[in-house]
């Protein structure tokens, strides 16, 4: 059996491995880069403001994708549920993805406009107030913190480095764009929506004293899944079809 | 190579390798504290100077006292003690916060503490899963691959200190990331949470890793390199793989905790579950087969069943685990032909681990008898059992028909822990049962009643939380899907959550019962190292395993 020279010739058996292994990853993920249509064209899709990107940074610290998944599969039952199924677009500038790997709470692909702000409120600082079976942490520390975004402009540029497309004229204005959207009279609020299209400004969290955490989470809940414009997609159209 | 040569080499590592990397480290950590406006990296900063500074007096003292009489031997065996001890710490550790967890998702209103948030379960679940998969079975995978290797080379370790550097700086990774976590320090990326400056540590201390095993290979007396050390060497080279390409960020700045991934969205996650699945393919498994192809043949002193069935099982599985990534995204929005690969591939997976199953349980032909008297060797055999029932029910949760229910549901949870406690948990306990007696030199262990105590106990707790697991898992992918008679779906999201109660408290019993069984094989290797009865360690190579290969 030739078998013999991998087990004498340590460096042919590390590359061997190496082969071996190098072959599934190449042929299963490289294509989804170039392959057309792995990521439908729809209209709608903008990059995050920087109120709700610092709400989704929240997100992340919180580990809200442990339990709640943001993708809703193209079952019967699922779409009657959350709306319509996920399209690969709507996630294109997530970095990282949280399509999650558990419903121990439900899905939040759409939860954008399901809720008003006091609902998200009241139960974020304790989920079992208004829904007494839930087993939800309770998170009433976000509303009593302030929000610290001194470093939103570099976040923006991180966030410009691995794709999405934030103009110089936005990441200069973050600080400000940031500000006005948790306290719309404090700007030019159409300009902003220019940008930034179906973003949402108001006071998100009740207190217009200051911008907290709570603020910049529920911005970003209440934007989930709202941006794509489903009148203009039609799943069954040749290009979407994959 | 002369021992003069060999001291010579050690030197190169001792002396300037390893003292330059942790005098960097530390001096990284030192600007980190200095200069970031982010207090959770000055905290990380300090936690890093500290671990750096631990070791660095480490090295002094030995050098200074000189290493024990013991290290003089012709293994070097007090790293793999040190390891053995680690283990113990980390699974008690993790296995107490994987039962913190369940409590709280059976008893939120006695388990959560508003003030506290660094107690919630979104910034403990990560801190369970990395304790118990990186910090109990990475430290159960070093110790046991360096007493394997250096048993099968009949060599001493390569590289002076590069092992214990390869301990120390391993268990700084973990103390790093897992308090980070309690900070909310994570990438969302799971099993894969530590940021970009811990994933950099990671990387440097795991190449020293690969050194100083393939190092120790090329020292080699033996013309083979035994079936156990290949298993371990496709571990250690596809997780350096699967860490870098999934851990590619570009972080905010270099003052702070918080990094973006390279890729988004669709590329992004099945990068991620790529590395997801494959953490499971060769960390959680190729890995541990290595101490299946070690330990069991040694322990029930027959060669291992089929020489050729190793060969088939080693290369088909290492090259089907990387495809079955796309299973953990079926009917997403990830394209139909990687979804269907990824089924294709994963219902293949099936034979390879059936062939690796068959492998180990045959290894006991002419000696079953020893599963009546020698409890170590049950475990190891149950782990074996319980690796064909995961690598079973893995396939079928992959078809897609199935994955429609399955997914998203408590039924993965069950899957997961029967594959965990089963056969890594298993594996891990019978290799620690056999290890603590022959490096710190004793006849026996403390006591074999314990073992079966513990044996049973666990298998136990294993079955309430499999079960509870697996009925829950149904019921809430049955209750998603169900309509009423005119049409409507018959429940809300929160009746679902509600039926879950009395299984996630049986899951809790469950988790308890298996920790129960490791404080008292805790307790069993201490009072074993404690006993005087001093013996000789048995013979190094599996009983004519160097003839058949």
């Amino acid at each position: 059996m030739r078998h013999e020279i991998f087990e004498r010739h340590s460096m042919l058996l590390l590359i061997g491995i190496l082969i071996v292994v190098a072959i599934g990853g190449a042929v299963e993920i490289a294509p989804l880069f170039w392959v057309n249509g792995t990521v439908e064209k729809v209209d709608g899709m903008r990059p995050y403001t920087p109120l709700e990107l610092k709400g989704r940074d929240i997100y992340v610290r919180e580990g809200c994708y442990l339990c709640h998944s943001q993708m809703i599969r193209s079952l019967r039952d699922e779409v009657e549920r959350y709306g319509h199924y996920s399209l690969a677009a709507e996630s294109m500038y997530d970095h990282p993805f949280q399509w999650g790997s558990e419903r121990t709470g439900p899905d939040l692909a759409r939860v954008g406009g399901k809720y008003s702000d006091e609902w998200q409120r009241a139960h974020l600082a304790d989920p079992r107030s208004v829904v007494p079976e839930s087993v939800m942490p309770p998170y009433k520390f976000l509303e009593e913190t302030p929000l610290d975004y001194r470093d939103i402009a570099d976040e923006l540029r991180a966030n410009r480095a691995v794709g999405v497309p934030y103009s110089d004229e936005e990441i200069a204005d973050a600080q400000k764009d940031l500000e006005m959207q948790a306290d719309p009279g404090s700007g030019d609020v159409d300009a902003f929506q220019k940008r930034y299209p179906k973003a949402q400004a108001r006071d998100f969290d009740g207190n217009p004293k200051q911008i907290t955490e709570a603020d910049a989470l529920i911005a970003y809940l209440q934007m989930l899944g709202t941006l794509v414009d489903f009148k203009t997609y039609h799943p069954e159209a040749p290009e979407n079809r994959r | 190579m002369t021992t003069a040569a060999a001291e010579r080499q050690s030197y190169r590592f001792d002396l300037v390798l390893l003292p330059f990397i942790v005098g960097l480290g530390f001096v990284a950590a030192m600007i980190e504290v200095a200069r970031s406006p982010d207090p959770r990296m000055v905290i990380q900063g300090w936690t890093f100077a500290a671990c750096m500074a631990g070791i660095a007096i480490w090295y002094l003292r030995r050098y200074a006292v000189g290493a024990p009489d013991e290290e003089r031997g012709p293994y070097l065996d007090s790293v793999i003690k040190a390891g053995v001890i680690a283990s113990m710490f980390w699974g008690i550790a993790g296995m107490l916060v994987g039962l913190v967890i369940a409590l709280q998702l059976s008893f939120p209103s006695l388990f959560y503490f508003p003030d506290l948030p660094w107690t919630n379960f979104g910034r403990l679940r990560p801190l369970h899963t990395s304790a118990v998969i990186f910090a109990f079975g990475g430290n159960v995978l070093i110790a046991t691959s360096f007493y394997v290797v250096q048993r099968t080379c009949k060599a001493r370790l390569f590289g002076g200190s590069l092992a214990w550097f390869v301990f120390w700086g391993y268990n700084t990774f973990i103390v790093l990331a897992g308090t980070g976590y309690l900070l909310g320090i994570t990438q969302a990326r799971e099993y894969a949470e530590p940021e970009w400056y811990a994933d950099i540590w990671l990387t440097l201390v795991w190449v020293c890793y690969l050194l100083a095993f393939l190092g120790t290979i090329w020292k080699r007396q033996e013309p083979h390199i035994y079936v156990a050390n290949w298993f371990y060497l496709s571990f250690i080279v596809t997780i350096a793989l699967l860490h870098i390409v999934n851990n590619l960020a570009m972080p905010v700045s270099l003052l702070s905790t918080k990094s973006y991934s390279l890729f988004s969205g669709v590329q992004d996650a099945l990068t991620q579950w790529w590395y997801g699945h494959n953490a499971v393919g060769f960390f959680l498994t190729a890995g541990f087969l290595g101490i299946m192809y070690y330990f069991i043949p040694k322990r029930a002193e027959r060669p291992i069943y089929s020489y050729r069935l190793s060969i088939v099982h080693f290369w088909t599985l290492i090259f089907i685990y990387i495809w079955a990534g796309p299973h953990h995204l079926l009917y997403t929005a990830l394209p139909e032909w990687a979804q269907t690969l990824g089924m294709t591939f994963s219902v293949m997976l099936w034979m390879p681990s059936w062939g690796g199953m068959i492998n180990g349980l045959m290894t006991l032909s002419g000696a079953w008898d020893k599963l009546r008297t020698d409890p170590v060797i049950r475990m190891l055999v149950v782990s074996v059992a319980f690796y064909g029932m995961s690598t079973f029910e893995g396939p079928v949760m992959s078809v897609k028909t199935v994955n429609a229910l399955s997914h998203y549901t408590n039924w993965t949870i069950g899957h997961v822990h029967s594959g965990a406690l089963g056969w890594v948990g298993y594996v891990s306990f019978g290799a620690l049962y056999c290890l603590v007696p022959w490096l710190w030199k004793k006849k026996t262990l403390y006591s074999n009643a314990l073992v079966e105590w513990h044996f049973w106990i666990s298998t136990l707790g294993i079955v309430l939380y499999i079960t509870s697991m697996w009925v829950a898992g149904i019921m809430q992918g049955l209750m998603w899907r169900a309509y009423s008679d005119y049409g409507f779906l018959e429940y809300s999201f929160v009746e679902t959550v509600q039926a879950m109660h009395p299984y996630y408290i049986i899951r809790a019993i469950g988790g308890a019962l298996y920790l129960l069984g490791v404080l008292i094989m805790a307790y069993n290797l201490w009072r074993t190292v404690r006993t005087r009865a001093e013996a000789t360690e048995p013979s190094a190579m599996p009983a004519l395993a160097t003839e058949a290969a």
